[in-house]
């Protein structure tokens, strides 16, 4: 047998060249084709892929939590049904997210310590308080929008089980920004404190939200590369642009303004300019300064470690059970079989 | 009763035939002492899903996020269909009833407001609220009021999920190691003081005669159930006494005063909003 199925290994069946390899991959790349678990790749392309899901599940995963923080005060019966499910599905994310970059080879185990060392990234987003119920909806709507701009395209990511999570991702984001967008909406024609609510938490999430996109395009260094391998569609500015365009419609509809002077529509080029944002901040945040950001890792960090006798429990009862299972069949082996 | 360990991956989730808007809409109102019963219920399964929901992002794996979760959300269904039918009585909406009600108002037995614990004791409390909703709604599904049996029969089926989780769990923590086994005999003994109250008769029960599930009568099976269970997990019953009873007359554990403190308190700044 010389058939391997180790996506690492250098040759495969058919005893390529490196070169006739790389030939390969760029041509599967300029037909639009997808790469999958068991072809060969560029070792940077795995590690690009590696590292953008990993820090796509990490925020599936801390994402959680500003959200979760309202599960237990939601105002009525039936938004806290639709919160817990929401952030229900952040969990399914994560993991769908988890088990994709885990057919590149790197254990889910391996990206959790990535995680909780701080070495792995998440979405700066997350680093924000949620102070408020209205913060529900702007998350949803805000930051599940910016998402959804985000992940549209990558559900023609070049990796296919990338590419396959986003797809079934994107359709229960939707949702999810629909409900962001029904809970401001129901506040802005509410009474005047909740209209004053919505308000406040659409203020302090519309800069963050466009932040999510990454820096101007000039200041992105990887865009280009991964543009390239067709993991990523449009650059950062080109999305975040989209996604202005988007919201300030809905903004009018909801009734609520964007906390930017410089919104305003350019005939010529056809789309909505805005203001400059606070990279200071945003750059900022990243490394560190945000105001959660010890928080949400070290709440990540107390479920891991207060979970861990639960995991050893788990893996243990299974390890007694195929012991007692082999014990059981030599048990009942018929006599003579036992080998000697 | 057969094996306690089956694979859960046999049994299938129920669908979404009732809701509790669907059963708003149909304009059906309770009888006055069926909606006692129906706030007892629904009390119960409001407050066991307010304290499983506090468990997503804390779950020891994210698969447990998403089981804790889903069974939170499973009972709060039960919850918001049991007090929209006992708030027809009165014409209170099933958030009057969760938000605008004291401590003594509410009905639940003090065992679900017993605090999370750790993992050990929420599987604890799931074990025991499982089995008994299992035999509870098994049962009312009978019911001669047509509402209640709707809402038992698409009950029964989520109940029956749960319960195989909380088995699941109670065989790999008693079984697995030294420590697992030492924290799930302390779960069970945290919350095994509050067990009688789930199965004691009130005079509401002489008068829903065909309608309402005697508890007594579920005393034999829930505790079948359980010995089996904890048998097989290599537990024990624990010997604990029986704390006093009171839930179903509203006195409850001093816990219940902060669960609704902080439940009630976003609704509670904002008395006749819509959300």
């Amino acid at each position: 047998m010389t058939t391997t199925h180790d996506p690492r290994a250098a040759s495969s069946a058919d005893e390529l060249t490196a070169e006739q390899l790389q030939e390969r991959f760029d041509a599967l790349i300029a037909a639009d084709q997808r790469i999958e678990p068991t072809d060969w790749m560029p070792e940077d392309y795995r590690r690009t892929l590696v590292r953008q899901m990993s820090q796509h599940a990490h925020s599936e995963i801390i994402g959680m939590q500003p959200e979760g923080n309202w599960i237990t005060r939601a105002p009525s019966l039936k938004r806290k049904a639709i919160l817990m499910a929401k952030v229900q599905d952040e969990a399914g994310h994560g993991l769908y997210l988890y088990s994709a970059a885990e057919t590149l080879g790197t254990p889910r185990d391996e990206m959790f310590e990535q995680l909780m060392s701080g070495r792995a990234k998440y979405s700066s987003i997350f680093n924000y308080p949620a102070r408020s119920w209205a913060d529900m909806g702007a998350i949803g709507w805000l930051v599940d929008g910016a998402a959804i701009c985000n992940q549209v395209p990558l559900c023609r990511a070049s990796y296919g089980p990338y590419g396959r999570s986003m797809v079934r991702i994107c359709k229960e984001e939707s949702f999810h920004q629909r409900q962001g967008w029904e809970i401001l909406y129901t506040l802005s024609h509410g009474t005047p404190k909740q209209k004053q609510m919505a308000q406040d938490a659409v203020n302090r999430f519309y800069g963050p939200a466009l932040q999510m996109f990454g820096p101007p395009d000039d200041q992105s260094p990887n865009s280009q590369q991964s543009m390239d391998w067709k993991i990523k569609r449009f650059s950062n500015d080109e999305l975040r642009q989209r996604f202005v365009d988007m919201i300030v419609p809905q903004a009018e509809a909801l009734g609520l303004t964007l906390p930017d002077p410089d919104l305003a529509w350019n005939e010529e080029r056809g789309h909505y300019d805005y203001g400059e944002l606070d990279w200071d901040e945003f750059f900022g945040v990243i490394k560190g300064h945000g105001p959660c950001n010890q928080q949400r890792l070290q709440h990540r960090i107390d479920a891991h470690e207060n979970g861990e006798w639960v995991r050893e429990a788990a893996a243990e009862y299974a390890r007694k059970m195929q012991e007692r299972a082999a014990r059981a069949d030599t048990d009942t082996a018929p006599a003579g079989s036992e080998q000697r | 009763m057969g094996s306690v360990g089956q694979d859960s991956a046999t049994i299938i989730s129920a669908g979404s035939a009732l809701t509790a808007e669907k059963l708003l809409d149909s304009g059906v109102t309770a009888p006055e002492r069926t909606a006692e019963y129906a706030l007892r219920l629904g009390d119960d399964a409001l407050i066991l899903a307010q304290r499983l929901s506090w468990w997503i992002s804390r779950a020891p794996e994210i698969e447990e996020d998403i089981a804790l979760g889903n069974i939170a959300l499973d009972t709060l269904g039960h919850a918001r269909m049991l007090l929209t039918y006992a708030g027809t009585a009165w014409d209170r909406s099933e958030d009057d009833l969760a938000y605008f009600r004291t401590e003594e108002e509410f009905r639940c037995a003090q065992i679900v407001e017993v605090d999370n614990g750790d993992f050990g004791r929420t599987v604890a409390k799931n074990l025991i609220m499982s089995a008994y909703f299992y035999e509870l709604y098994s049962r009312l599904v009978d019911s001669a009021d047509e509402t209640l049996a709707a809402i038992a029969a698409k009950a029964v089926k989520e109940v029956d999920y749960h319960l195989d989780h909380a088995v699941q769990w109670t065989l790999r923590l008693g079984i697995g190691t030294e420590e697992s086994a030492g924290r799930m005999r302390a779960g069970l003994r945290d919350v095994w003081p509050y067990l009688d109250e789930l199965f004691e008769d009130e005079p509401l029960h002489d008068d829903l005669e065909g309608i309402a599930v005697r508890p007594s009568t579920l005393r034999a099976p829930v505790m079948e159930r359980l010995e089996v269970v904890l048998a097989e997990a290599e537990l024990e019953v624990p010997e604990v006494k029986q704390a006093r009873t009171g839930g179903r007359r509203g006195e409850h554990r001093e816990a219940l005063g902060f669960l609704l403190a902080e439940m009630q308190s976003l609704a509670r700044q904002h008395p006749g909003a819509t959300w």
